[in-house]
């Protein structure tokens, strides 16, 4: 099969954020002695050309927390110029209004703002920082500013029982849509699984809200139910499959499948600095070595279900993560030889009262922490 | 014959219609969304301007289309992008 051109470019810009999220997605090491190696404004832009020669439709401007540059409005322009329908995926507490405006001005067509909680003094203390209304404060910027809003919220045992009030919250803010991202055990949420883990029924209870407010809400706000990979049968879709429909580029100027993938050991991901991105997309032995269906091992090779082109395979770095060899069958799958560590995790949920103790994301290096 | 949700339709907030020359086609991008149109699908969304009524958006297309009868499709058509909140009636 030919290889399809991506739809979607996620552009970390930074992986500064100031909040301190025990479940982020960015790799522990947050290259904080390299922020001088950051691409810079004309190479992003150089990069989204590229992207909208290459069939990408849209990007995402994220981080860490994108608004810690100064020229993401800059950047805006250039993603609008390019034909890219652009998503600032912003914390919230640097959306000032003067940044709003100008970035408004400069085109951006979306703006996505994360929120840990309904609860004041729990989103705080997720975030590790006193963010709480500021976040309110810049979703009311955005819908004020006429742009479309998502509220962002990843759902974890320390927020699910408040599901029904997340979704009020939402809607009171004015968001077209609610993404309720329950978590994905990759980057720091890997470190602090045990902590973040629900139980079987917060989770049947969080999906009970969602459909009684889908019911009240109709159309005036889209809810996304992520659904929590470790409780499923089959595993999720992961990007929509490893170099497919998606490609990253990390502050650092190196093109990757997704987030995570930098923790997989023997692949060498290139960089925008040294060739372009559709050379990149197209001849990279990185972005090859998952793609399509030949890779795959038993017992997906002749999987029963025919899955092979709905799952993709499920997430590489969950594989490496919980078998140490990010070549074998996602262990989501009921299927896999090692679903019995997926079922191992998801008892210790239940059995713990009260959650394990959380290592908030730090740009301090991490030996010695654990 | 459909009767439409929408009466003035135009796009959502948030919603534009453009062209991918990657693909040759119309799309309508929406917040982490797209939707691949045909041309006369595309057709008629680029005359959604809020001011157009879904009949007088089937006349023009009529006309240009040397007199076929389009009604019944476009209201079809616009129904369907109004479920998914795509098109919204502007007066509403």
């Amino acid at each position: 099969m030919p290889t399809p051109n991506p739809l979607l470019l996620i552009a970390e810009l930074s992986y500064t954020c100031p909040l301190h999220c025990p479940y982020c997605s960015n790799p522990l090491d947050l290259g904080s002695t390299r922020r001088g190696e950051e691409l810079k404004t004309e190479e992003w832009a150089r990069v989204f050309d590229e992207a909208a020669a290459l069939g990408v439709l849209q990007v995402a401007l994220t981080g860490g927390e994108p608004l810690v540059r100064k020229d993401v409005e800059v950047l805006s322009r250039t993603a609008a110029d390019a034909g890219l329908y652009s998503t600032l995926v912003t914390a919230g507490t640097p959306f000032t209004r003067k940044r709003a405006e100008a970035l408004r001005a400069a085109g951006l067509d979306h703006v996505q703002v994360s929120i840990q909680d309904s609860d004041q003094v729990e989103s705080d203390r997720v975030a590790g920082t006193g963010a709480f209304a500021r976040k309110l404060e810049a979703a009311r910027l955005a819908r004020e500013l006429d742009f479309p809003l998502t509220i962002n919220v990843v759902l974890h045992r320390l927020n699910l029982d408040r599901v029904e009030q997340i979704i009020d919250l939402a809607a009171d803010l004015g968001a077209q849509r609610l993404e309720l991202a329950n978590t994905q055990y990759q980057g720091w949420a890997a470190l602090n699984r045990d902590g973040l883990m629900p139980t079987r029924a917060q989770l049947e209870a969080g999906e009970q809200a969602v459909a009684r407010a889908r019911e009240r809400l109709g159309r005036r706000m889209e809810i996304l139910w992520v659904l929590p990979d470790y409780f499923e049968e089959f595993p999720k879709p992961c990007m929509g499959g490893w170099a497919r429909d998606a490609i990253l580029v990390n502050p650092f100027g190196e093109v990757l499948p997704c987030q995570a993938a930098t923790t997989i050991p023997g692949l060498l991901f290139e960089n925008v600095r040294e060739r372009s991105l559709p050379e990149i997309w197209f001849e990279s032995e990185a972005l090859e070595r998952f793609r399509g269906t030949d890779w795959m091992p038993e017992p997906c090779r002749s999987c029963p279900f025919d899955r092979q082109e709905i799952d993709h395979g499920g997430c590489r770095c969950q594989a490496l993560a919980l078998t140490g060899d990010a070549s074998a069958t996602d262990p989501v799958c009921h299927l896999s030889p090692h679903h019995a560590l997926v079922v191992e995790a998801r008892q210790v949920g239940e059995a713990i009262s009260a959650g394990g103790a959380l290592v908030y994301r730090s740009p301090r290096p991490l030996a010695g922490r654990y | 014959m459909t009767q439409p949700t929408v009466r003035k339709p135009r796009l959502a907030t948030g919603v534009r219609l453009q062209w991918d020359r990657v693909r040759e086609r119309h799309v309508l991008l929406y917040p982490e969304g797209a939707l691949a149109l045909n041309a006369t699908a595309a057709d008629v969304l680029e005359l959604c301007d809020g001011v157009r009524t879904i009949d007088d958006i089937a006349a023009a297309l009529s006309a240009r289309y040397e007199g076929s009868p389009v009604g019944d499709d476009v209201a079809q058509l616009l129904t369907a992008i109004a479920d998914r909140g795509l098109v919204i009636d502007a007066d509403a």
